[in-house]
């Protein structure tokens, strides 16, 4: 389906100059998409170009439309020699091919060239006209919105979350082909540019059809990333959550109801998932999948949950196999334990017409445990056997929900923050490596390898999911890490139980709220479930158990834990188990009740490696994985319970693979969930045979930690859940509660009682120091400073406990490199590395110390082995400002309102838009001067200008689209664009010339603002280049200018979509290689982020809400459809 | 084991301005940090030598970067690379146009080339100020002065426009140019005495009212030469001391009025002629541009120091300039009142200025 795609080169400014002799310079343009290539009058002796040209018109097929970017190429005209290039514009007009982003390109874009940087500005417009009416384009995979955010973006509901989505292409890379040894290092890189643009675009259109194909409008959660494999060649690839995605308007529709429940997915689903997990208990099970791919150069580790701190690694292997059998076990033994499957019998009997009792569950969970071992088609087979024993409605809705949960490959989901209602219960952490050996892509057309590797790897994670017992894994991602030929292939993410709401057809819709009245009058009674039986009893009880701890009880049956784990009752609602430690990779859910403050918590290791080659190399990377693995979650327990926490969120474990080196970095949010118990504190063991000096030693050593437990609970003000305790009131006696519960238990099952009562909650967690390496891990746990005064840090989207933001935001990209001496020890290696970390931290402190009180949030630490010797540490991060005064009286009200307005999706938002589409529906002096007016003195104001602006325009755009629906798409483009440069013509003469401003944070959020549209993302790879590197200031000098551009070109860019910010912003990779004795260094940089509009609150706030309805009911009608 | 690489890069980017003022002091990082921690630096945020270091590097490098935007400051406000709010740009902008007194005394009125440039060592040294710090602040008097040399309109206003400097700072800039322009000697040592302050007030004096711009408010004119016409009409006044009746006259007047209302009454009577002919004779030679240059030493060989060895008080002079300037209006013979106005306003407010010790 052809298209049009029309640009105009205006102007251009600040060009170098081009020629010496007279200091100016004769620009040209070359305007190219595809093979059409179109040139603009030369523009003589000025720095200044007004070239003002004619549209150049392209005719293309919408797949070039998403594939190709159009490359603006900035000349100096030469009359007797080859015309010298100054730089470049690569311009993505994806946004502009989705009705609901941005409708056209206009501002000044820097001219980028990989040798000397940004060399002055360029001017343009560029639009799109599709010759299709909406419904026709809707077809085509150009329709479909892309986001980067890993949750519903703010101005949307989630109408479907249909699943997991993945594509990878391959090519071979431009830098390592022949043609590179005769061809400058622009070419060269401009080549790597264009055909990275190219791959992204394409990989970008092949997501969309699947998307599509799958019934969505949306990709949530977006992840891309790029695997420069050297000779073998460029991967890039990319994984997300295809969505059906709705505007927000004023009817409240029904699915964004907070209540979730539809059973027939979890019934389906929770059978299977008996055995899951909670959070990170000890596990072993880990490293023993390790062993049976082990032969082909495959290898992969698992940690589905923490390792259990006390367990020394060589005990893995034999404890292993018995946390497999684990599985099967189960299943033989349900039937016989009648307490944990009589709960979902009266609720399952009240709700459907007919069900199978306690024996019927059973077996079906040991059906689909068996399953487990088998491929993708397993859920279809239980799907079946539940239909034949549940009535027939049960069964349509299980096969529904199985459809839509399981049909697809991988039950996967990239979100890390759901509506309210979607998370039911999370499961630990669940990890899959692989290392591999690269090969040469011999067919780029058809990257089966890498496909099978990926496949291999997310069967592994998805097998790991449901032996956890969880039906599906939350906050996914995947990574790699390559050195020379070896390659390490990561996956990791969180196994859960999801509501099946948001899974399902609207046609199924109406049964699920009619069969919620029952769940919920039963509920009431729901006390009387003692056992608890994970998932299925969950299911029944979502609605009652209060939100803020429902994802913490356990989905499974404790009487069959497959490994030994500490297991109380939740001290929110004190009737179902929670785990005593739960790990994950996702946000804290924003309705979880939590105990003061969180804050960053890193383990890090080092690891040497001998040089190797190939196979011999990959063997030895897999065989010391496990290990780095293992103690890198006994650190990450050590430092929780060292700072008095229960629980870790957005766990990210990176590895990364160096020639003489392993690198290990686990970064997470620590936060004390208050429905987990206390943790109890670290004691520290010596050698039995002891004198008095070492004791002495050891109780040193003991104090130390005690008092730095103390402090740290001070610091982020967690008061004793003792308190807690009594303030909740258990309407049952606890203790009898309990011991009533574990005399049923010792019934059934001695070995999970025993274990049961021998943790009480005081208990201690034992630190053995029988060798140096213990003596390492305390040391490590105690170097650790705490952050200075007035600063918190969180890797995740919120810090628990602050809520009051201000709207200073100050995001940030710090690089360093250090390099080692050769002939160090892992435990040299390792204090070098935390101390790295540890400086960066306080580095970035002590810089943004201006904006105290403030919170480092999205922590995002990325290390990489450039060479031999270096190691290379990335953060990117915002700091946020936020109010201390207020937090005590009113932070709980202005923190509660901020929950309801910024994060879920309810009423609230809804009111917003109300206001908003007021706002838009006056085009009135009453908003216009004062944005004027105050243009030139605050930048806010200006992005309060162009918002209005900006804000008309989507009026225009619905009134457009909702009244007269028939236009044609040609007459339909053609107003709004005019009017949209009119306007900024008109915003800029006001704030005369300077630069809008464009906030850019990691989060989905600008604090103290509503976003109010999602223009498209941006997604940008740049290449930069010197032969001068002293003259350029060095490396440091070097790598500043460059990510300075890098964050100029993001801002231009999305100024020219007309925007005022990037949420979601991450730099993906930077790979930095350098060359001293040459003089030469070369930079790769990939960015991506979603391109918003933003208003202030406070301006909504003093808007009038008059207008309003009728405006939005038309915009209702538009956007609807 | 080193760091080989250290870069913190903020979207806003981030400025701290007592590193900028050590840097525009042309400190090494080295002493920067010294400097810093002598300061308390490190009391802050439990800081330490490592973190400031590279902080200090940070901060440098990054002021390195803004300085090609900073010498041409109209590009700042539209420059993509470094997202600066505007007040952070003003005082990016004023504080690196902003300059020693002492340094801008020692340059005051010569040429701005790459002569005086090799003597920057010598004032360095003798003011103390770092040589880096010299070399930037002479270049912004030799940039500041290039752009506007050729420039139409006033010049405090043409410094502002193309600088985007505050009036305060434009005004010493505008100095800075009218002495380079017209390379008023300042060096004498019997000028010493004199600061960068006084003289860029009688610069301010002397643009606003001897200029072409002065009495022409048409744009094209401009306001760094000293009015022609002027200056050659200034001949006539030459009649006040050449004319034995009207000097005569003119001093019984101006005693009429002193009588019993300054100190130093009999010494001024005593000395009346003498300094009238002086402020005259000035005046008549203004016509040669090597006078025009020694018009302030001339000013203190011939009035100021005559009067300062009488002990004037700076009170007493007032008085009589005032009178001695006014009294001429009653001088019935004397037709060129206008330029005698307009001549003895500028002297009198720059004699009152440099008439200290």
């Amino acid at each position: 389906m052809p298209g049009k795609l029309k640009a105009k080169i205006v102007a251009g400014r600040h060009l170098p100059v081009m020629d010496r002799a007279s200091d100016l310079t004769d620009a040209f343009v070359e305007v190219k998409f595809g093979n059409t290539t179109f040139k603009t009058d030369v523009y003589p002796k000025s720095l200044n170009p007004q070239w003002n040209s004619e549209w150049f018109k392209f005719e293309v097929d919408d797949e070039d439309l998403q594939d190709e970017p159009l490359q603006i190429t900035v000349l100096d005209h030469d009359t007797y020699s080859a015309n010298d290039a100054i730089g470049k514009v690569y311009i993505d007009i994806d946004p502009l091919l989705c009705s609901e982003a941005a409708t056209v390109i206009s501002g000044w874009l820097p001219i980028y060239d990989t040798i000397h940087g940004i060399r002055g500005e360029i001017n343009v417009l560029v639009k799109v006209d599709l010759f299709n009416d909406l419904n026709r384009f809707r077809q085509s995979s150009c329709g479909v919105k892309f986001f980067c955010t890993t949750s519903i973006p703010r101005c949307y509901r989630a109408v479907m979350v249909h699943g997991f989505v993945e594509e990878l292409v391959v090519n071979e890379d431009p830098e390592y082909q022949w043609i590179d040894r005769i061809r400058t290092p622009r070419a060269s890189n401009e080549a790597r540019q264009r055909l990275i643009f190219l791959m992204s675009g394409e990989l970008q259109r092949k997501i969309g059809l699947k998307v599509l194909e799958m019934g969505g409008n949306a990709v949530v959660g977006y992840l891309q990333c790029f695997d420069l494999e050297g000779e073998t060649g460029l991967v890039v690839r990319a994984i997300g959550t295809a969505c059906t995605l709705e505007k927000i308007s004023t009817l409240p529709a029904t699915a964004t109801h907070p209540s979730n429940s539809s059973p027939s997915k979890d019934m389906k689903d929770s059978p299977q998932a008996a055995p899951s997990t909670l959070g990170c208990r000890s596990t072993h099970s880990s490293p023993v999948h390790s062993a049976s791919s082990r032969l082909s150069q495959g290898f992969s580790v698992s940690v589905p949950t923490l390792l259990f701190a006390g367990m020394k690694p060589r005990h893995r292997s034999s404890e292993a196999p018995r946390a497999r059998q684990c599985r099967p076990g189960f299943g033989e033994e349900a039937p016989g334990v009648p307490l944990s499957s009589g709960p979902p019998t009266p609720l399952r009997a009240q709700t459907f017409s007919s069900f199978s009792p306690s024996k019927s569950y059973s077996r079906q969970s040991s059906s689909s445990d068996t399953e487990l071992s088998l491929t993708p088609k397993t859920g279809m087979g239980s799907g079946g056997s539940a239909g034949k024993e549940a009535g027939p409605l049960k069964a349509l809705l299980r096969q529904q929900t199985q459809s839509a949960l399981e049909q697809r490959e991988y039950p996967f989901f990239t979100l890390t923050a759901f509506p309210p209602g979607f998370l039911l219960h999370v499961g630990g952490v669940v990890s899959a490596r692989s290392v591999k050996l690269l090969d040469r892509i011999h067919n780029p057309d058809e990257p089966e390898t890498r496909d099978a590797w990926w496949e291999e790897i997310r069967q592994e994670i998805k097998s790991h999911a449901k032996a956890l017992g969880c039906h599906a894994v939350v906050g996914y991602s995947e990574s790699t890490s390559i050195c020379e030929e070896v390659c390490i292939l990561s996956a990791s993410g969180t196994a859960a139980i999801l509501s099946s709401r948001f899974m399902q057809d609207g046609s199924l819709d109406t049964e699920h709220r009619l069969s919620r009245q029952p769940l919920c009058v039963f509920s009431t009674g729901s006390e009387r479930v003692e056992g608890d039986m994970g998932s299925s009893a969950s299911l029944g009880f979502e609605e009652v158990v209060p939100p803020g701890c429902g994802f913490c009880h356990i989905p499974y049956d404790e009487l069959n834990i497959p490994f030994p784990a500490q297991l109380t009752y939740c001290y929110c609602c004190r009737r179902y188990k929670v785990p005593d430690v739960l790990f994950t990779t996702i946000d804290l859910p924003t309705e979880a009740n939590v105990t003061g403050k969180g804050c960053l918590i890193q383990a890090r290791l080092c690891r040497t490696k001998k040089k190797a080659q190939g196979e011999g190399n990959a063997t030895a990377i897999s065989n010391l994985l496990p290990f780095l693995e293992y103690e890198l979650h006994t650190q990450l327990m050590n430092k929780l319970k060292l700072r008095g926490m229960n629980a870790l969120f957005g766990l990210r474990i990176q590895i990364s693979v160096g020639e003489t080196m392993l690198l290990g970095l686990a970064s997470a949010t620590g936060v004390y969930l208050t429905a987990l118990p206390s943790p109890g504190g670290i004691q520290v063991a010596g050698k039995t045979p002891s004198d008095i000096t070492y004791e002495q030693h050891i109780s040193n050593m003991q104090k130390k930690i005690n008092d730095t437990i103390s402090k740290n609970k001070e610091l982020h003000e967690i008061n004793p859940p003792e308190v807690v305790e009594e303030i909740i009131g258990s309407p049952i006696p606890e203790p009898r509660q309990r011991s009533r519960l574990f005399r049923s238990h010792s019934e059934s099952s001695d070995e999970v009682s025993e274990l049961d009562l021998s943790h009480g909650k005081k208990d201690a967690f034992v630190l053995e120091i029988d060798d140096t390496d213990a003596v390492e891990d305390i040391h490590a746990l105690l170097t650790d400073s705490p952050t200075p005064a007035g600063f918190y840090s969180c890797n995740t989207e919120i810090m628990p406990g602050i809520q009051n933001w201000t709207s200073a935001i100050q995001m940030f990209t710090s690089v360093r490199v250090f390099r080692l001496n050769a002939n160090l020890t892992n435990q040299g290696l390792n204090k070098i590395f935390s101390d790295l970390c540890e400086n960066l931290l306080k580095s970035l402190y002590f810089k943004l110390r201006s904006m105290v009180p403030c919170c480092l949030c999205h922590l995002n630490f990325t290390v990489a082995i450039p060479e031999d010797e270096l190691i290379q540490v990335a953060v990117t991060a915002v700091a946020m400002s936020f109010d201390k005064e207020q937090s005590l009286e009113n932070g709980k009200q202005s923190g509660e309102k901020t929950l309801i307005k910024a994060i879920t999706e309810n009423d609230e938002q809804l009111q917003f838009n109300l206001e908003l589409n007021a706002e838009t529906s006056s085009p009135n002096p009453l908003s216009s001067p004062k944005g004027l007016s105050e243009v030139g003195s605050h930048p806010s104001a200006r992005d309060r200008c162009s918002s209005w602006i900006e804000q008309l325009k989507l009026k225009a755009h619905t009134i457009r689209r909702g009244s007269v629906k028939t236009t044609s798409s040609l007459e339909k483009a053609s107003p709004l664009p005019e009017g949209r440069s009119r306007s900024l013509r008109s915003n800029r003469s006001y704030s005369g010339s300077s630069v809008a401003v464009v906030k850019m944070t990691p989060l989905s959020f600008i604090p103290g603002a509503k976003i109010i549209k999602y223009l498209g993302i941006i997604n940008m790879f740049f290449i930069r280049e010197t032969t001068s590197l002293r003259e350029e200031g060095g490396v440091s000098g070097f790598l500043h200018t460059f990510i300075a551009e890098v964050f100029a070109m993001v801002r231009a860019h999305v100024a020219a979509l007309g925007g005022n910010a990037v949420v979601s912003y991450s730099m993906k990779e930077c790979v930095f290689m350098e060359n001293p004795n040459k003089n030469q260094a070369q930079c790769l940089i990939n960015v991506s982020g979603d391109a918003v509009i933003f208003i202030q609150e406070s301006e909504l706030e003093s808007t009038s809400v008059q207008t309003q309805s009728a405006t939005t009911h038309t915009s209702n009608g538009g956007e609807g459809t | 084991m080193s760091m080989e690489l250290d870069v913190f890069v903020g979207n806003t980017t981030v400025l701290d301005e007592d590193v900028y003022q050590l840097w525009l002091d042309g400190q090494t990082v080295t002493d920067a940090v010294r400097i810093r921690i002598e300061a308390g630096a490190l009391q802050e945020c439990e800081a330490n030598a490592e973190v400031l270091l590279s902080d200090t590097m940070d901060q440098f490098r990054t002021f390195q970067m803004c300085e090609r935007l900073l010498q041409s400051p109209s590009k700042v406000a539209n420059q993509l690379l470094f997202q600066i709010p505007p007040h952070r740009q003003t005082m990016l902008i004023e504080r690196y146009y902003e300059f020693d007194s002492m340094f801008a005394r020692e340059v005051l009125g010569k040429k701005l080339s790459k002569g005086t440039k090799k003597d920057l060592d010598d004032i360095g040294s003798k003011t103390g100020i770092v040589l880096k710090s010299c070399r930037r602040q002479f270049d912004n008097f030799k940039r500041v002065f290039k752009v506007v040399e050729e420039l139409k309109g006033p010049l405090v206003e043409n410094i502002q426009r193309h600088f985007l400097l505050s009036d305060v700072l434009a005004r010493d800039y505008a100095a800075i140019v009218f002495f380079a322009n017209s390379r008023f000697e300042t060096g004498k040592r019997k000028l010493q005495y004199l600061s960068f302050q006084d003289f860029a007030f009688c610069a301010g004096q002397l643009i606003s009212y001897w200029t072409v711009g002065a009495v022409d408010n048409v744009v094209e004119n401009m306001d760094v030469d000293l009015e022609k016409e002027f200056l050659h009409d200034l001949k006539d006044l030459k009649v006040l001391v050449n004319d034995k009746d009207m000097l005569d006259q003119h001093k019984s007047l101006v005693c009429a009025q002193l009588r019993g209302k300054i100190k130093v009454f009999s010494e001024m009577e005593a000395s009346f002629k003498n300094l009238s002919r002086a402020l005259v004779n000035i005046a008549s030679k203004l016509t040669h541009t090597k006078d025009v240059r020694d018009l302030f030493i001339d000013l203190v060989e011939k009035f100021i120091e005559p009067c300062r060895s009488d002990k004037w008080t700076i009170g007493d002079l007032r008085l009589f300039l005032t009178h001695y300037s006014s009294s001429v209006h009653t001088l019935e013979a004397f037709r060129r009142q206008v330029i005698w106005d307009r001549y003895m306003g500028v002297i009198k407010s720059c004699i009152l200025k440099m008439y200290h010790d």
